[in-house]
């Protein structure tokens, strides 16, 4: 078992006959991935060939669910068309969505976000500006590379993609259940409490890694929900500790305004509610082995 | 996005908004000729992204163009805070009533938009807040739905804005909504918003954050960049789509991936703590595909900081295949050498994750004296501010 993708989720492609799209899911269905479509109504009826996986092209969302019986849609339209996108998912009601797109301006973000409330928040948004999601072993729906680690109970979180790899491979003998990138953006659809939640539950995770980034004050609110809510060991790090206030540091969420927002003060905040917080990827990823070695 | 006061003060003229006649002028002169236009008392202010001007003398009000062009002389060119003046907003004067709040922002801890409002205007609304929470109303905003005439007085009347001012305050209140979306703003805050001797409401200041992911959509946005204030490294970084923000340090950074180059920028200054203080000198991502012309091209933007005084190079090889980073490495110095800028500052290379082993054997095979491989990232942070506090 993992988090909210399973070996069962049946995973459609929107943008799957663009660059990346292609490119992504030809890396997906090698990595096992049960990907049984695409969506382009400027390309419906077709089929498109992966490597001798013949994919068809449906003319939207709720089509391709209809025919294929898909559960987990992967968003790779550009920025503009990204919104669209994201609400004609919602509308079919699909329960995930990953949006691996970078660069949606965030009235775009809150606007799909605010509409998918509206309807009762039937689909799980993902990103955007994330790498995606990755149930090693199982299923691959993002651009996360699926070889850095097998299956294993630790579950993870990060806002970041790069060092969502870091931290699966500096733990690769250990392994991970799920691991999830949520995107650095300034709104994004699933956040580190959801991830959380949904991995305090999850019967084959032991422990969890949290990784953060300066900006917002979303790790303040996990460590809150930590008290409250999590029984399992969590470790964390936070990247941008050295980050000048006033300076995007490569996602547009990752600022730090006035006071608010520091690296220091999510540390702070993690370590009043017993996570361990290494000082850097390797000493994080010390931490976490032995928490799994003392078992 | 931040905008300068009076570019903000014209967007919201653009969009309707009351805001008192005026000009920016970026020497003596064009502040007499703007003063001459408006005629009678106006006010100078220094045009700088930071508070506390008047505090620091960069604001002040005149009388005549003669005044005028003698406060704007002491004005530009001062140095406020560190910020120097480059231009000066002049406007015909208001007189003042009342001072309120109010605001349009992100709210990122609720994914939405909130409406800050409050009567205890003019002062720092944090402050207000914090000892008066009474006093200042936060209203969550539905992006789908937004700002209409009854939400608008809804907060008004919460807010407790006086009855005479109410149906302008309204009025503002959707004016100010609708220029939010309509320029993609992640910011618009207006304190104060006065409320002026004859009744009228006066927007008098701007506080304007726009998105740049929408930059797509607004190419008049371009022209509000003030190039002047932009690194020179900072704007050749972005002709080559690199991500690249200057800091003060001597240990040039490149890696792969926001989160890992902000990391490593960590890890270097806690290395550098043990070689002399050394600190990372800049931040700069160069994405997923790290190819040799990519890889040259971030490497001549980080050595053409003359502090710089080692480089690391820090690559997780996801997506991309570490040994088409090394060979990115390697090709990229003879590119740059075939470009006439023979590189002389070491090189720390760690190479980790997708054929790292085959990555690593190609920076071994170039016999480069100047590419040293190390294979952790502590490591290798350690050895490049070891380097640069050689160098310094």
């Amino acid at each position: 078992m993992a988090i909210w993708l399973t070996k069962d989720s049946k995973v459609i492609v929107q943008g799957m006959t663009g660059s990346e799209g292609s490119k992504h899911t030809r890396r997906m269905l090698a990595a096992g991935t049960d990907i049984v479509g695409g969506v382009n109504p400027r390309k419906a009826g077709t089929t498109v060939d992966f490597d001798g996986a013949q994919l068809p092209v449906f003319a939207n969302v709720a089509e391709a669910m209809r025919e294929t019986g898909a559960n987990v849609t992967v968003i790779f339209v550009p920025p503009q068309f990204t919104k669209g996108a994201v609400i004609e998912a919602i509308d079919a009601g699909i329960p995930l969505a990953v949006v691996i797109t970078e660069g949606v301006p965030v009235h775009d973000t809150a606007a799909f976000w605010a509409y998918n409330v509206a309807q009762g928040e039937r689909t799980r948004i993902i990103g955007p500006n994330c790498p995606g999601i990755v149930s090693p072993g199982a299923s691959n729906a993002g651009i996360i590379p699926a070889d850095i680690t097998g299956a294993g109970r630790i579950g993870l979180v990060s806002k970041s993609g790069t060092l969502t790899y870091q931290m699966m491979y500096e733990l690769r003998d250990i392994g991970f259940s799920t691991c999830v990138g949520i995107g650095g953006d300034p709104i994004i659809g699933t956040t580190h409490i959801d991830a959380l939640a949904a991995f305090e539950d999850d019967p084959d995770t032991d422990a969890i890694v949290m990784i953060g980034e300066i900006g917002g004050d979303a790790e303040e609110r996990a460590a809150e929900f930590i008290k409250a809510n999590v029984t399992k060991p969590v470790v964390g790090y936070i990247a941008g500790f050295t980050a000048p206030p006033g300076k995007t540091m490569g996602h547009a969420g990752a600022i730090i305004s006035g006071s608010a927002g520091t690296a220091e003060a999510k540390k702070t905040a993690l370590e009043a509610v017993g996570v361990k917080v290494g000082k850097t990827p390797t000493e994080t990823a010390r931490l976490m082995r032995e928490i799994m070695s003392a078992g | 996005m931040d905008l300068y006061e009076y570019q903000g003060r014209d967007l919201f003229e653009r969009h309707g908004l009351p805001v008192l006649a005026g000009g920016v002028a970026t020497t003596p002169e064009e502040a007499r000729a703007i003063a001459e236009r408006l005629g009678g008392r106006v006010v100078v202010k220094a045009q700088v992204k930071v508070g506390g001007r008047g505090k620091a003398g960069g604001v002040k009000l005149t009388e005549g163009a003669e005044e005028t062009v003698a406060r704007a002389t002491d004005i530009l060119g001062m140095d406020i805070k560190g910020h120097t003046v480059h231009k000066v907003m002049i406007t015909v004067t208001a007189d003042v009533a009342e001072e309120y709040y109010f605001s349009y922002l992100l709210d990122r801890a609720n994914r939405t938009f909130l409406c800050i409002a409050s009567v205890a205007g003019g002062m720092d609304i944090e402050q207000v807040a914090a000892e008066t929470p009474e006093k200042v109303v936060k209203a969550p905003i539905d992006a789908n739905v937004g700002v209409d005439a009854a939400t608008a007085r809804r907060i008004v009347t919460q807010a407790g804005f006086p009855a005479e001012v109410t149906d302008q305050a309204v009025e503002i209140a959707v004016d100010l909504w609708q220029a939010f979306v309509a320029e993609d703003a992640t910011l618009v805050e207006v304190n104060p918003l006065a409320k002026t001797a004859e009744g009228g409401l006066l927007l008098l200041d701007a506080k304007v954050s726009l998105d740049e992911n929408a930059a797509f959509r607004h190419p008049d946005h371009e022209a509000l960049v003030d190039q002047a204030a932009v690194d020179p490294l900072e704007q050749a970084a972005k002709e080559k789509d690199l991500n690249y923000v200057k800091l003060d340090g001597e240990v040039g950074i490149i890696g792969n991936g926001a989160g890992l180059v902000m990391s490593t920028l960590d890890v270097v200054a806690y290395a550098g703590e043990r070689h002399g203080g050394v600190k990372p000198a800049n931040f700069l991502d160069i994405g997923g595909g790290a190819s040799a012309a990519v890889m040259a091209n971030g490497l001549e933007i980080v050595l053409s900081d003359p502090a710089v005084k080692s480089v690391f190079v820090n690559v997780f090889g996801g997506i991309t295949a570490c040994d088409a980073v090394a060979n990115g490495i390697v090709q990229a110095l003879a590119l740059l050498e075939q470009r006439g800028e023979k590189v002389t500052r070491p090189l720390v290379v760690r190479l980790d994750g997708n054929n790292a082993e085959a990555g690593r054997a190609i920076l071994d095979g170039a016999n480069n004296p100047l590419i040293q491989r190390v294979d952790t990232m502590d490591g290798a942070a350690e050895r490049a501010a070891e380097l640069a506090a050689a160098g310094v």
